[in-house]
């Protein structure tokens, strides 16, 4: 054909490069698909963390009438079986396991996670006390975990082989370092000496830095180092050049284009970290003196005080869930090809 | 357009918008300074064309990177010479060049899914291009990425500029790349292999747009490895070898009378009408050390009335509907067709990798698609298949000695010895020495790993060979050597081919019969000659004439 399109603009020829055009039905109805599908998933978690946590309770060795007796009075005494079988009566222990068990599940339903052996108040008031500052703990935790390592890893990541090093050699050392020795570091060198902040944190804004920082640090070198290597697996792609080519600046590209590629596995990371840094705070709270679920758990478990731990299990697997949830959403919202299902190729 | 005429390629009067002289590029690695381009020099006016052919690793591509101050890091960038407008550019600051980039000189890259940031709209990289050069008004920008993208050809531009890159064809993201190239009317525009990986039709399209530009004074670069995409475009052709420049001069010059021998080779490579039955590369014929009785005439693979359907999020997709064909013995079937035609399904569906809805395909005589996996098993050595990507077909932890271990059959070569002779012979046949053995598929160059995937098909010593894009990816001086291969591998073995291809110069060089598909149906079918010379459907007729052609197979005809 002789190149005679003297007409401007070339007329496109629909049949080849229209793609469809997406009825905007068919995305609502995809999405509340998944959003259905998600939530059943979920319950499914919640109901297999419960079964757990009262298979744990009922299959425990020795005599749970005489574990209450031994926490409410502090020392371990011989109980006439007719003091036992009052607390037994009052519990339900004597009953088939499977009555137990649908007594514990259609409590759960109700929001009643029964009553700690020792406080004598149900547990979810007792969780409910210590759970905001912990949430807070966390929380911040993980938004510092993700400010430093956004920042270092833009500075570092793709910069010549010497200060990439340096980077992932951050990354490595922070991603190994224990709660309970960079909590006690942390604490000598910026409370007892520098005298910046407080060594009892109790519940002040300021307290909460260094706590916070304990499970920043390696939260954020173990995020890094996933990170960076997307980072750096995006640097080499041809949008970074095509970008290069318009006119844009490198940081401008890091920012704008690259970090949004490097941020999911990071994302992915952090539905993960919300449990593991309760799990931390367990460590962390301890070490700084502060209330929280992680303190709750130590004392219960110590004495054995079964309600409050499986309502801690329950409570960790909820937020578990609801992370994810979450990572999920935001997922979706940094990626938006992944929010799209299966696609006909 | 009288205005950007004076400026057009004919009235050289003006001065040259980019001067190059004697441009070195070297990279800095461990052992010293490996230089990658050697002592270029053009000179380029406004509204003329330069194209920069060669092959992979001749320095093309670094050379149109250092037009825009790309070259990368640890680049070192020596020239007499190089102008911009005038302006010594070799000390430009980073924050000038930035300047410069995308208003002053656009770039276009080759399309791919991540040529423009897959997760971004369109749009909003389009946007990017003004944004950065001082459009500070959001809605002013909007307006605009709406006009280009009309202008570049975009249908429906308001609700394209929203949808992501991996949501659009291939054709209107290079559409969308080149709209944000000329966002601010650039003077001049480096395309990078601008029409790669496009289909046919599609191609002419993009070609029309750059010429488009060229018209109205942009100068314009074109860096590519297709001579015929050249021919189209350009005024002048710089080729490319090895970093140097080997030929230069007007672009119908140096396709119809080429003095240097790579330019007479890189033009002979080409595949097409005039090629067929005849060598595409100068290297001699394989030596095949055990020419096979051809087999007994008839036909071997044979499809009726095969229907594919998929379902999608909507509802179901019909990819193949209604494709019938017979493969006669030591015959190539070629089947071309755009992307989504349904040629590779087609092929699934001949390999009984996928069951067809209705249908049937029998093999050898005997039924194949509609008998269960179990029988078929035993039989899947009589069927191969060669895929476009090698690298991807091959486990990267396998040396090539277990790739093609593990395709001979169990039965036929029972003790080390046997089965190290037919190793030696099949490299022997694809024309690879036995050092390969020991290599892993990373460390090959594509026609290494090609000739590798070929002596895996062979392997199983199969009658019919499915070629499933099998050269597309390779330059074209090694597809022309894999073609060849092909060619003496079907004449001593009595082989048949299902090829199947978007390249209509390819379908046609090795085909005896040819179908032409569209949208999942037989739209043509026929003799090479007959679909190629004489085509009846419309869209054949349409896909002939889009094909683009040498300047001097062109001037034949016209002379005729």
């Amino acid at each position: 054909m002789p190149a005679s399109s003297a007409d401007a603009p070339a007329q496109v020829d629909a049949r080849f490069s229209a793609a469809p055009l997406e009825d905007p039905g068919a995305r609502l109805r995809r999405t509340a698909r998944r959003v259905v599908s998600r939530l059943l998933g979920a319950l499914l978690v919640l109901w297999g963390a419960a079964t757990a946590a009262f298979l744990a309770q009922a299959v425990l060795p020795g005599d749970r009438a005489t574990i209450i007796f031994n926490i409410r009075a502090g020392q371990p005494i011989e109980r006439t079986p007719e003091e036992l079988a009052a607390i037994n009566a009052q519990y339900g222990f004597q009953d088939p396991v499977l009555t137990q068990y649908l007594h514990h599940l259609s409590g759960l339903v109700r929001g009643d996670l029964g009553e700690s052996y020792q406080q004598f108040r149900p547990v979810t008031d007792v969780i409910g006390e210590q759970l905001a500052p912990t949430l807070v703990l966390t929380l911040t935790a993980i938004a510092l975990a993700w400010a430093g390592m956004v920042v270092w890893v833009v500075l570092t990541a793709g910069r010549g082989r010497r200060t990439a090093g340096l980077g992932a050699a951050v990354d490595t050392a922070t991603a190994g370092l224990p709660h309970y020795w960079l909590g006690i570091v942390l604490l000598l060198v910026f409370a007892l000496q520098l005298r910046w902040f407080p060594v009892i944190s109790g519940n002040s804004p300021a307290g909460l830095l260094l706590p916070a920082l304990t499970l920043a640090v390696p939260l954020a070198g173990f995020m890094g180092q996933a990170t960076r290597t997307e980072f750096e697996r995006a640097l080499q792609q041809p949008f970074v050049l095509s970008a290069r080519t318009r006119g844009a600046g490198d940081l401008a590209i890091r920012l704008r284009h690259v970090l949004r590629h490097a941020a999911l596995p990071a994302v992915t990371l952090s539905g993960w970290a919300l449990g593991a840094t309760i799990s931390g705070a367990v460590v962390v709270e301890t070490v700084y003196t502060r209330a929280g679920i992680g303190r709750v758990l130590v004392t219960a478990v110590n004495n054995q005080d079964l309600p409050i731990v499986t309502g801690v299990v329950l409570l960790v697997a909820a937020l578990y869930v609801v992370a994810n949830l979450l990572v999920d959403l935001v997922h979706g919202l940094v990626d938006p090809r992944t929010a799209k299902g299966g696609r006909p190729s | 357009m009288s205005a950007a005429q004076h400026a057009g390629p004919t009235g050289r009067s003006g001065e040259p918008v980019l001067s190059v002289r004697g441009l070195h590029v070297g990279f800095a690695r461990r052992e010293g300074v490996r230089d990658v381009v050697h002592d270029v020099s053009f000179d380029l006016h406004p509204g003329e064309c330069l194209a920069v052919v060669g092959e992979s690793g001749s320095g093309k591509s670094v050379t149109a990177r250092t037009l825009v101050g790309l070259t990368g890091d640890g680049a070192l960038v020596r020239a007499e010479r190089l102008h911009f407008d005038g302006a010594d550019v070799r000390g430009l600051s980073a924050r000038d060049w930035r300047r410069t980039r995308g208003r002053r000189i656009g770039f276009v890259l080759q399309d791919a899914l991540v040529s423009l940031d897959p997760l971004r709209p369109v749009g909003a990289e389009v946007e990017e291009a003004l944004r950065l050069h001082g459009w500070r008004e959001r809605r002013a920008r909007r307006a605009k990425v709406l006009e280009l993208l009309t202008a570049v050809g975009v249908p429906s531009a308001r609700a394209r500029a929203r949808q992501r890159p991996d949501e659009l064809s291939g054709g209107l993201r290079q559409r969308a790349l080149i709209a944000s190239a000329i966002a601010l009317d650039p003077e001049v525009v480096v395309a990078d292999e601008p029409t790669t990986a496009l289909d046919v039709t599609v191609q002419a399209q993009v070609l029309d747009l750059l010429a488009e530009q060229k018209r109205r004074g942009v100068a314009i670069v074109l860096i590519s490895h297709d001579l015929s995409v050249v021919a189209r475009l350009a005024d002048r052709v710089l080729v490319m070898s090895g970093g140097r420049v080997v030929e230069s001069g007007p672009t119908r010059e140096v396709l119809t009378a080429p003095r240097h021998e790579y330019t007479r080779a890189l033009i002979a490579a080409v595949p097409g009408e005039h090629t067929r039955g005849e060598r595409l590369s100068p290297a001699p014929a394989a030596v095949l050390p055990r020419p096979r009785a051809e087999r007994p005439g008839g036909t071997v693979l044979e499809a009726s009335g095969l229907v594919k359907r998929y379902a999608t999020a909507e509802g179901s997709h019909t990819a193949v509907s209604g494709v019938s064909f017979s493969l006669r013995a030591g015959r190539t079937l070629g089947i071309v067709g755009e992307s989504g035609s349904g040629k590779s399904t087609t092929a699934r569906l001949a390999l009984a990798l996928t069951a067809p809805d209705e249908g049937v395909v029998n093999l050898l005589g005997r039924p194949w698609s509609q008998v269960p996996e179990a029988q078929r098993r035993e039989r899947r050595k009589e069927v191969s298949v060669v895929q476009q990507d090698p690298l991807s077909s091959f486990d990267p932890r396998w040396t090539v000695e277990r790739v093609l271990l593990d395709a001979l059959p169990p039965r036929r070569s029972r003790t080390a010895g046997e089965r190290r002779a037919r190793l030696r012979e099949l490299l022997a046949q694809v024309g690879l020495d036995e050092d390969v053995l020991a290599r892993f598929p990373l460390t090959l160059s594509g026609g290494q790993r090609q000739r590798v995937s070929i002596a895996r098909a062979l392997a199983p010593e199969p009658s019919v060979v499915v070629l499933d894009e099998a050269v597309s990816a390779l330059d074209v001086s090694v597809q022309a050597q894999v073609l060849d291969l092909l060619a003496d591998l079907q004449r001593a073995l009595g082989l048949s081919y299902l090829f199947i291809s978007h390249d209509l110069g390819v379908v046609y060089h090795v085909s005896d019969d040819v179908l032409v598909m569209k949208d999942g149906e037989v739209v043509e079918r026929g003799s090479a000659e007959d679909v190629f010379e004489r085509p009846q459907h419309p869209y054949t007729r349409e896909l002939v004439s889009a094909l683009p052609r040498l300047a001097g197979q062109r001037a034949e005809e016209e002379a005729r």
